[in-house]
């Protein structure tokens, strides 16, 4: 790795490589591979762990509201997680998970249900009673109740939770580098150790942008899915 | 299934492990034991929460009391949420800040501050309308206006906000120690660069203890200085005006 660092081009030539300057072009020109290897792998990381956490979290919530006396434990559960710090809940993964990018993923899921399920909550119980009743009323039953009428009514406080969930599951991927799978966060590590200045802005930078990107794209896929709303408020 | 027992198995070891590490009171003494990690680990989240108070609470407090910056007020939150605080870290270890103890403090100030003036301005802005008014009506103005009515009903959000803040501080603090800073993450990665599981265990166990305790002081804490609970329990004697718990409520509820 430290064939590639900044020291080596300084030989070469006088570019901002050499100079160590926070923003290079050249940086991004010549290690352009690396850099799209990390944003993959970092985008990979972000979806599997948002996605397996949604899918986890809307169980939770069906269960939370199917048996009462489970949705505080559920709730109380996944606010706990989220005060586990996320270098610690890596490091204790580690021992079953190894050096893989599953710590990371099933770190981040047990992070994002804190939020999701939440809001997959707050979204199901604000479905009014009457547009249930009548539901039921016409002889739908409690799976295609939630499929057609539940969920669609409580889309809203879903994607509002689905949005904080992605933006900070994109931050925390970073983390993930103590394990050699934190996506850009190896690029942040990597010239922290090697003091390589554009390096570490650079994908800084790219993972703010990934976080910001992930938001307008669920912002858009809401409006998408929701046509009769189309005053959202973001 | 007997995969699954075996995991769950070293899992309890693994806790067991990192627990007697912890009990060992060896491991709790000299520079870079468990104490003073703890006491670095404690003094950086009180530091930084002290002055992301100072800085976000004024901003937001006066920003709600003049219902203005909004849009900035609430953005701030989610662009914050997108910044990780490991590349703050990064990128401030290597300005002049280096390995001093203020690189971990600004990094943790700038992550504490978006929650606190969000919660802030949206209290201010959430105090029932009808009580300014009155307020306004019996002819309180500004200063007084927000240190008398205001303040005292946006007190739960407001708390809502710090207590958040602190947690999340505290749990943060850890990352602190990937480029070597001060507190209890420390003893994290020496026990992953040493591949000594009991250590890396027990500091993880140390970190998340210290986590809940701390979430569980804030809520009492967050309680004890609601005035509205205590002007609920005056509220209580006979000789009291009863109008007050009904507010106490839409107030709580909205924290």
């Amino acid at each position: 790795m430290a064939l590639f660092g900044p020291a080596h081009d300084a030989t070469l030539t006088d570019n901002c490589l050499a100079r160590n300057d926070w923003v290079c072009g050249e940086y991004v020109r010549t290690r352009w591979d690396e850099i799209l290897d990390a944003l993959g792998q970092h985008i990979t990381i972000t979806v599997l762990s948002v996605a397996i956490g949604f899918a986890v979290a809307l169980v939770l919530a069906v269960v939370a509201r199917q048996v009462q006396w489970l949705r505080g434990a559920i709730l109380g559960t996944s606010t706990a997680l989220y005060t586990l710090p996320s270098l610690a809940l890596f490091s204790l993964l580690l021992p079953f998970t190894g050096i893989s990018a599953t710590t990371v993923v099933v770190g981040l899921v047990l992070y994002s249900l804190t939020i999701l399920v939440r809001g997959i909550l707050t979204g199901l119980d604000a479905v009014p009673a009457d547009v249930r009743e009548s539901a039921v009323g016409m002889g739908y039953d409690s799976l295609r109740l939630l499929r057609k009428v539940e969920l669609p009514l409580a889309l809203p406080a879903v994607f509002a939770a689905l949005r904080v969930a992605t933006v900070s599951t994109v931050a925390l991927t970073t983390v993930g580098m103590i394990v050699n799978h934190g996506g850009l966060g190896n690029l942040i590590s990597r010239g922290q150790r090697s003091n390589f200045h554009a390096e570490v802005l650079t994908a800084s930078v790219l993972c703010v942008v990934l976080a910001l990107a992930a938001d307008l794209l669920l912002l858009a896929l809401q409006r998408w899915l929701m046509p009769w709303r189309r005053a959202v408020s973001s | 299934m007997a995969h699954a027992l075996a995991t769950g198995g070293e899992l309890v070891n693994a806790l067991l492990d990192g627990l007697s590490w912890l009990a060992d009171g060896d491991n709790w003494s000299g520079p870079t034991g468990v104490g003073t990690r703890l006491v670095e680990h404690l003094w950086i989240t009180l530091l930084s929460m002290v002055i992301a108070c100072a800085v976000a609470l004024p901003v937001g407090l006066w920003l709600g009391h003049l219902g203005r910056g909004g849009a900035l007020a609430i953005n701030i939150s989610n662009v914050g949420r997108a910044v990780p605080t490991f590349a703050i870290l990064a990128i401030l270890y290597m300005t002049p800040l280096g390995l001093s103890m203020w690189t971990t403090v600004i990094a943790l100030v700038l992550f504490a501050i978006p929650p606190i003036l969000t919660n802030a301005y949206v209290g201010m802005r959430e105090v029932d309308r009808d009580a300014v008014e009155a307020a306004r009506g019996m002819g309180m103005a500004g200063g007084q206006l927000l240190r008398g009515v205001e303040l005292p009903l946006a007190i739960p959000m407001i708390m809502g906000g710090i207590r958040l803040a602190t947690v999340q501080v505290v749990a943060t603090a850890t990352l602190a120690a990937v480029i070597s800073g001060p507190g209890l993450g420390r003893i994290i990665t020496s026990g992953f660069n040493r591949q000594d599981v009991p250590e890396l265990v027990g500091g993880a166990i140390m970190v998340g203890a210290l986590a809940l305790a701390v979430e569980g002081l804030m809520a009492l804490l967050q309680r004890a200085v609601d005035p509205m609970r205590r002007a609920g329990r005056r509220a209580s004697r006979p000789d009291r005006d009863q109008g007050m718990p009904l507010v106490q409520e839409e107030v709580v509820g909205s924290a």
